[in-house]
């Protein structure tokens, strides 16, 4: 029944260390230890600086509503409407996600809204950062 | 790239346009390709440089017969056509290939001989936006917009708008989709896809193709029908993910592209008679139309709204309908382009009166990229 679930990351040796993060509750991101420039999505070089010092964090899990839509198109492991967003954290990047722990309307999806990181385990392996409002 | 310096001297889209069942993939390059070697008076032997997407043009220029000594493979989305016209006038210049083949052809909608959407899990897209529901352009290329209207107070009716305003424009066009004229209601109560996008105001999903051929300027001129002139042209690419776009209200590749475009060509936007913005959907011309400098940033709704880009107004804007109402096969660039060239060539269904310079500007994936082409019929 692997088709009706949605589809899930394949971590690759740049990327491993986030989703290993993710499976302790951790949002991890990268920080230059040159310009100290924080960016996401993973690379072991600093995207501003080209610099290969770069440290391994955990992010606040803080952010707020940047963009969405709600689909209503079928989608694996979806019961449609819902909504498909873009967070900014706290840290600076932003990343895609789902907002969960509230209705999928424009009326309780408001932009900058404040949110807070959850952790869904999906199998043994892949856990997805998702958010939800902060306090809900 | 020298300016004024290449021409196109042939360019056509296929003979059906719309729903092709019966022509495959590659079918629909060769059809199209055909009918510009024709208005172009040349034979498939006359051309050594060939340029596609959606194919390779290994593909394209073995099932038309061509040997070449250049050819150019970018895929990079629906505006690869305006890329491919930038580097033909470059490989032109440089002397590697006098007369470029550009071709376009997709079954989008019906599906024949056409390769598979999706990429790979392990792909940066794949591992940090498909376990999200992503399901394609309507619930990606769509998720800025909130961003935009937030920011600079865009209604929805707005938004509406740009569809409406397209199809008066496919009105005029025998060749359009849809022709029927519709109303901010009809949009608005059209089937919800991905808030706040309705059914009207996504593009068709089509068949169809076109071409074009290049030369030289100077050569241009022995051909049958008036040369378009190259005046300039712009490229750039921005991020495969749309969640990593460095400010969801405006897009850097529109912006780099369209510049450069704009300065290479000399002009001022005061001289541009008609534009082709890219239109997958209804905020791309918003999007288009303030990155490319025709209005301020915030300002480009309300510009349509009070008709600017309708017919009759200062700045015609997707005149054969657009994707929105003409067609989109899922590379609309060539198309954008072909209208461009009909308007200079003053044989347009809703012709521009007088129209001297054209403006192509592509979008390449979702936001991912672009190219941006100046056409003129005045020469050099």
């Amino acid at each position: 029944m692997a088709e009706f679930k949605r589809p899930l990351p394949h971590p690759t040796p740049e990327t491993l260390h986030f989703w290993e993060g993710t499976q302790k509750g951790e949002l991890r991101l990268q920080r230059c230890d040159d310009c100290r420039n924080v960016y996401f999505p993973p690379r072991p070089f600093c995207p501003k600086c080209a610099s290969r010092k770069v440290s391994i964090f955990a992010a606040s899990g803080r952010a707020k509503l940047y963009s969405y839509v709600i689909s209503h198109r079928p989608a694996p492991g979806f019961t449609p409407p819902y909504a498909i967003a873009v967070v900014e954290l706290a840290e600076g990047p932003r990343l895609m996600t789902n907002i969960v722990g509230c209705a999928q309307t424009p009326a309780a999806l408001v932009l900058d809204m404040p949110l807070e990181a959850v952790f869904e385990k999906q199998t043994e392996d892949i856990t997805l950062p998702l958010f939800k409002p902060a306090g809900a | 790239m020298k300016r004024k310096s290449v021409a196109v001297v042939g360019a056509a889209e296929t003979t059906e346009m719309g729903l092709i069942p019966n022509l495959s993939q590659l079918q629909l390059h060769a059809d199209a390709a055909l009918n510009t070697l024709a208005d172009a008076g040349l034979k498939p032997t006359d051309i050594d440089g060939v340029a596609t997407a959606g194919e390779s043009p290994t593909s394209v220029a073995h099932y038309l017969g061509i040997t070449p000594t250049w050819v150019d493979g970018t895929s990079v989305g629906g505006c690869s056509f305006m890329i491919h016209v930038r580097h033909a006038a470059a490989a032109i210049n440089e002397g590697l290939c006098s007369t470029v083949l550009i071709t376009h052809g997709e079954s989008g909608r019906s599906r024949i001989g056409s390769g598979r959407w999706g990429g790979s899990p392990a792909s940066l897209s794949g591992q940090f936006e498909a376990p999200f529901g992503t399901m394609g352009p309507p619930t990606v290329f769509t998720i800025p917009v909130l961003r935009y209207m937030k920011t600079y107070a865009v209604s929805e009716e707005q938004l509406a708008t740009v569809a409406v305003v397209q199809r008066e424009w496919a009105g005029k066009n025998p060749r359009a989709s849809y022709r029927e004229p519709i109303t901010v209601a009809d949009v608005l109560n059209s089937r919800m896809i991905a808030y706040p996008f309705r059914l009207l105001m996504c593009c068709l999903v089509t068949d169809g193709g076109g071409a074009l051929i290049l030369t030289s300027a100077e050569r241009a001129r022995d051909f049958p029908r008036k040369p378009v002139y190259v005046l300039g042209t712009g490229e750039s690419v921005e991020t495969p993910m749309i969640s990593q776009m460095e400010d969801f209200t405006t897009s850097k590749a529109f912006r780099v592209s369209g510049k450069k475009a704009i300065d290479e060509a000399g002009i001022t936007h005061k001289d541009v008679d008609h534009l082709m913005i890219y239109d997958a959907f209804a905020h791309l011309p918003l999007y288009g139309l303030e990155d490319l400098g025709f209005c301020k940033p915030g300002e480009a709704a309300r510009f349509i709204q009070e008709r600017n880009t309708a017919p009759g107004g200062v700045l015609p804007l997707n005149t054969n309908g657009g994707g929105l109402s003409y067609m989109h096969s899922g590379m609309y660039g060539m198309y954008a382009m072909q209208e461009s060239i009909r308007q200079l060539r003053g044989v347009a269904a809703a012709q521009v009166p007088g129209a001297k310079i054209s403006i192509a500007h592509g979008v390449g994936g979702m936001f991912a990229a672009s190219g941006t082409i100046v056409f003129s019929n005045q020469a050099p």
